[in-house]
């Protein structure tokens, strides 16, 4: 059985000099003037971004932003529901054929296509879940690992849904009246779909569903002696967690243009789950940290293809060693330290 | 039918090799070690990189040693110096370091494939009642089958092994009646990483030599221990075996395409029905 407790120290890191005065400043978001200074100096960062860097760039950042949000998917079922996922890129595979597919082959509208996606991967995670009401640990990771295994062989095998050897095109698609034709109005839409999605995660994580899923993390048996219906929540978080997945797909989709079996593969299960681990285990931030700096390292070493995958195992070993809360967790210890300094 | 059977029966022995190296570090450490296969990877380079100077036996033997003290290496090295390391973070850990592994092999020796000198052919057959067995399906099956009985020699009859078995069943006892648990960890992952190893030198004559060829076997192996019950060894020779002939069966009589498939499917079935596996201990929890 595996066992995930990185969290004992979070209360007292982050709660240790707060001081709420009312229940509406406790549900707060966002706190404080320095807390609507970050938000609005990052939204007016990422509103200028894409007129300030070259094309290839504006791409990039896009597909980083897109893996973020897989990683935010990730985060609420390892992270916060303490169930392992070893297949995630199958939902991520469903998400991206079935969006091409709903644009493609039957020509829906894009929000229609997307929410599709979302969904049909959410139904598939629904599926996975419902094992995980019997097994935990080893016994889970591998029902997981065999889900995305048998989506890349379905998908290696079926050239109707594949396009065989050549591959599927997915031509950019309109929203409405607007044709998506540069990289900048895709980035402007999966940045929308992003915050989107990221806001509905941290209002999920505050709410009944969040503390139901947090006291499965910590011990399934006294979830359910203090009335925690363990089937719904558990495959609840597999759903929604699919669906973060299954919508990335359909904006990855989109923003390459191009899909082939191949780029669905185990290994980009592991990386999604480095992101969430190397980000830090049941926080949001920490999802979206992993997601940028695990999703850049192909690019930041792309010129050395090679020594990629050592590298990439070389910095998740590192990141596991020195700090295995996570670089979220790190910077909260930073943060404790400047607010209780010069103690 | 009699020659699927043999088929499978060849290749689940091999499975049962690579599940016993799973199983065993399982047992003690409650990890699963997603870097068995990877392991085995870098030691087959090794002789065949080593199989010019020293020969072929002189280079398994250098292999071999390799990959106990790289198996035992990590254990001792990482996994055990890692402060508040949760079973998830292990897993991950294991998972870095198979790609490292994974990543090191793509510098050292290259993407492309490479054909792996074996002493045994498999183009050279002979005749088994109805069926047909290539030379190096009955080696492997020997080797295989020699293995096993060399663990079982080395778990139930030495000393080392009665220390492997009171450790996998109260870590915490074994640590108090004065084992020495962390070289035992060590030495329980370097014997895991000698079969991987072994595994690994006999499926490279078929299916050649590159930085990914055990991922496949790996994952097998890792399904046949699953069905057979992660903590038992006997479960993991009949889960090898079992995957193998039913894999056989279904690519010669069902399709050869969703092999994989329908092995996974197997085990979420297998799963459902009985959690702890074959021959697993039903799960105690006390809360």
């Amino acid at each position: 059985m595996i066992i995930i407790r990185p969290w004992p120290q979070q209360g007292r890191i982050g709660g240790a000099m707060d001081l709420r005065r009312s229940y509406r400043e406790e549900m707060a978001l966002v706190r404080g003037w320095s807390g609507w200074l970050a938000v609005i100096a990052l939204t007016a960062a990422l509103a200028v971004l894409p007129f300030l860097l070259s094309g290839y760039l504006v791409y990039v950042v896009t597909h980083l932003v897109i893996q973020a949000l897989v990683a935010v998917g990730l985060n609420l079922l390892v992270g916060y529901t303490g169930q392992i996922s070893l297949g995630h890129v199958g939902f991520f595979a469903i998400g991206a054929y079935g969006a091409a597919h709903g644009l493609v082959t039957f020509q829906l509208p894009l929000p229609v296509a997307l929410a599709g996606a979302g969904l049909g991967a959410a139904a598939a995670g629904y599926l996975v879940g419902l094992p995980a009401l019997r097994l935990s640990g080893p016994y889970l990771s591998i029902v997981t690992l065999g889900f995305g295994i048998a989506v890349h062989q379905v998908l290696t095998n079926w050239p109707a849904v594949s396009g065989g050897r050549i591959g599927l095109f997915v031509p950019r698609p309109a929203l409405g009246p607007w044709p998506l034709t540069g990289d900048r109005a895709v980035y402007f839409l999966v940045l929308g779909v992003g915050l989107l999605l990221i806001l509905a995660a941290y209002n999920l994580t505050r709410s009944h569903v969040g503390r139901a899923w947090i006291a499965i993390r910590e011990s399934d048996l006294a979830a359910q002696a203090t009335g925690v219906n363990l089937r719904r929540y558990k495959t609840l978080a597999f759903g929604v967690s699919a669906f973060y997945a299954g919508v990335a797909g359909g904006l990855a989709a989109i923003l390459i243009g191009y899909l082939e079996p191949q780029m669905f593969t185990f290994v980009e299960s592991v990386s999604f789950l480095a992101m969430v681990v190397v980000g830090g285990l049941g926080t949001i931030p920490g999802g979206i940290l992993g997601g940028l700096l695990i999703g850049a390292i192909p690019y930041l070493f792309s010129s050395l293809r090679q020594w990629l995958p050592l590298v990439f195992g070389l910095i998740i070993m590192a990141v596991m060693i020195v700090e295995p809360w996570g670089l979220y967790g790190r910077w909260l210890k930073i943060r404790r330290y400047f607010k209780s300094w010069p103690l | 039918m009699l020659q699927y059977l043999l088929n499978g029966i060849a290749t689940g022995a091999l499975y049962s090799v690579i599940a016993l190296g799973i199983v065993l570090v399982y047992r003690t450490s409650r990890l699963l070690n997603f870097a068995h296969g990877d392991l085995a990877m870098v030691a087959v380079f090794l002789v065949w990189s080593f199989s010019r100077p020293l020969g072929f036996p002189g280079a398994v033997a250098v292999a071999l040693l390799a990959a106990t003290a790289l198996g035992a290496a990590f254990s001792f090295g990482v996994l055990q110096q890692v402060k508040e390391a949760t079973l998830l973070g292990q897993v991950v850990l294991t998972l870095g370091f198979s790609q490292v592994l994974s990543g090191a092999a793509l510098v050292v020796w290259g993407a492309d494939s490479k054909p792996f000198p074996f002493p045994l052919s498999s183009v050279v057959t002979y005749r088994l009642g109805g069926a047909v067995i290539s030379q190096l399906t009955l080696g492997s099956l020997v080797i295989a089958l020699v293995l096993m009985a060399g663990l079982y020699l080395l778990i139930q009859q030495t000393r080392v092994g009665l220390a492997m078995r009171a450790y996998s069943q109260d870590p915490e006892a074994a640590r108090l009646l004065g084992l020495p648990t962390r070289r035992l960890l060590a030495f329980t992952w370097g014997v895991a990483a000698l079969l991987g190893t072994a595994a690994g030198m006999l499926l490279a004559p078929v299916t050649f030599l590159h930085p990914y060829f055990m991922l496949t076997p790996f994952l097998k192996g890792f399904t046949a221990a699953v069905l057979g019950g992660l903590d038992s060894v006997p479960g993991a020779i009949v889960g090898g075996l079992l995957l193998g002939v039913m894999e056989s069966l279904f690519a010669g009589y069902v399709s050869l395409r969703f092999v994989s498939t329908l092995s996974f499917a197997l085990i979420v079935v297998m799963l459902l029905v009985r959690p702890e596996g074959l021959l697993g201990r039903v799960f105690q929890r006390r809360v």
